[in-house]
């Protein structure tokens, strides 16, 4: 097997006495989709921030195309950014901006592109993901969730990216809106054929854009396997998270 | 040792704060000098800050300067010393009531509205968007509000002390009955080069301190609004604080000896 996109081993991060991630270890190959699911709290969102340096993790790796990421100086990562595109849980659109400058964004900060070029390739971005040029000159603000996540995943892949990762892509969206998104997610990273890494707590959505799903629980992967084989993974863990129950070896803390 | 152990824990607390914000104030320092450059940016923000604080600069300084003529008249024509007045009012407005007000008027706008902006930016995740799309929230966000503090606080003290000095002059030659020329001829007789570079000086300290403490809670900010609304407070007082303590720094650095 060729050298993965993504290779993590032993990370480990912890906020004060709360440990998150107690050696965590995760392939994702080249234009492989990998879903990572895992209760609220588990730490999916601390790996995600990891794994993009804005997070320093306490211990271990993370090789980026075969490149170690962890403690990488700031213009190093820079320069690693530009193969990764992001699409965070609240779009994270920059208010100040138009909707095609916020498209344009990378391909004006980090690529160097002319305006005009840019803004092209911005609306035929926004066209992929199904809105035309008017929308292009809203500001954010005027846009619906579904709309806004639609922009957020417009810039994920407005510089053609390598990897593409998505916070909750579906999160706080109705379940026509999600299966557009989630349908518009498989279309955008099959034609980019770049690798995927999502991380969500909605099986519908998981079971639609991963190739393989890891679950998260105590800060490790428990398990990781292709879509097919989680509902005969005979794990207890699994089962009860992708059914929803209650009752199981997995203990919500109610309480914090 | 339970007195001390709260004492160290302050002392450490604070030592640690001021350790993190040097870091910052020089990581955004760094910034400034090294290309790539916004000017779009810098230019939005030199609005800002300079353009848009005009009125209330304006204002502030007018009602300084015609306070303090009716204030020193009040005690200089108990033993006939009236013609002070002027010098009174175009020193004190040159050398310290020009820059700090400007510059607390400046912090109250200002500092406020930048450490609610980034914090609002820190919170929905966008300073994170920033760096996954390579960009470097300190030369995009920081740096630009830096560079207009520091260049646009001198030229609103410069108005400032102009409208101030005419506020004095206002008070004196239409409610005092002053002779026009003598009060402008007082005025211009013993204020030196010194006078308003020590002004212009302190306006540039302060209009990099108030960008400083608004980026700096802001990009710190955490926890939803009331995080924000905690940064933009903090913000404010922070500035207004550490405005007065330089002031008397700068000042005894020009005028102690």
């Amino acid at each position: 097997m060729s050298v993965p996109k993504i290779r993590i081993r032993g990370l480990h991060k912890a906020f004060g006495p709360k440990k998150v991630l107690t050696g965590l270890d995760l392939d994702v190959g080249a234009r492989e989709s990998v879903v990572i699911i895992g209760g609220s709290g588990t730490g999916k969102s601390v790996l995600l921030k990891c794994i993009l340096g804005l997070l320093e993790p306490d211990a271990g790796s993370i090789q980026i195309d075969g490149e170690e990421v962890v403690g990488m100086s700031v213009g190093e990562r820079e320069r690693v950014n530009r193969k990764v595109g992001m699409l965070f849980q609240g779009a994270a659109l920059f208010d100040s901006l138009t909707v095609w400058e916020n498209t344009a964004f990378g391909l004006i900060q980090a690529r160097g592109l002319a305006h005009q070029e840019a803004k092209t390739i911005a609306l035929s971005k926004l066209s992929q993901v199904g809105l035309g040029p008017e929308v292009g000159e809203l500001s954010p603000a005027e846009l619906s969730g579904g709309m806004r996540k639609r922009v957020g995943l417009a810039r994920a892949i407005a510089t053609e990216p390598e990897i593409v990762f998505f916070d909750e892509p579906t999160t706080g969206l109705d379940p026509i809106m999600g299966d557009v998104i989630n349908d518009l997610i498989v279309k955008c990273i099959r034609e980019l054929g770049a690798s995927g890494l999502s991380i969500t707590h909605d099986m519908a959505s998981a079971r639609k854009i991963a190739d393989r799903i890891a679950m998260l629980y105590e800060g490790k992967i428990i398990w990781a396997g292709p879509v097919p084989e989680i509902d005969r993974s005979n794990n207890p863990y699994i089962d009860q998270f992708i059914h929803g129950r209650a009752e199981g070896p997995i203990k919500m803390q109610v309480r914090a | 040792m339970p007195i001390i152990t709260p004492i160290g824990r302050v002392v450490l607390s604070f030592l640690a704060a001021a350790g993190r914000l040097t870091l910052f104030a020089l990581n955004g320092l760094q910034h400034c000098f090294r290309p790539p450059f916004f000017p779009r940016l810098i230019g939005h923000q030199m609005m800002e800050i300079g353009y848009y604080s005009l009125p209330v600069v304006g204002l502030t300084a007018i009602f300084t300067g015609m306070v303090l003529a009716l204030q020193s008249y009040t005690g200089f024509s108990r033993f006939n010393a009236e013609s002070a007045i002027a010098t009174v009012v175009v020193l004190s407005v040159t050398r310290e009531l020009g820059p700090v007000l400007a510059g607390l008027m400046v912090a109250g706008r200002i500092g406020a509205a930048m450490a609610a902006e980034i914090g609002t930016m820190r919170v929905t995740e966008q300073i994170d968007a920033l760096t996954t799309l390579s960009t470097n929230p300190f030369k995009y966000l920081i740096a630009p509000r830096l560079i207009a503090g520091v260049l646009m606080l001198p030229c609103l003290v410069v108005v400032a002390d102009i409208i101030g000095v005419f506020g004095g002059y206002l008070i004196s030659v239409y409610k005092l009955g002053f002779n026009p020329s003598t009060y402008i001829k007082n005025t211009w007789d013993f204020l030196t080069v010194m006078d308003v570079v020590s002004g212009l000086v302190k306006a540039a300290v302060f209009g990099f301190l108030v960008a400083l403490m608004g980026c700096y809670h802001g990009y710190h900010s955490q926890g939803g609004a009331q995080g924000v609304g905690q940064a933009t407070t903090n913000a404010v007082v922070s500035a207004s604080i550490l405005i007065l303590a330089f002031n008397y720094m700068i000042t005894s650095m020009f005028f102690g000896s």
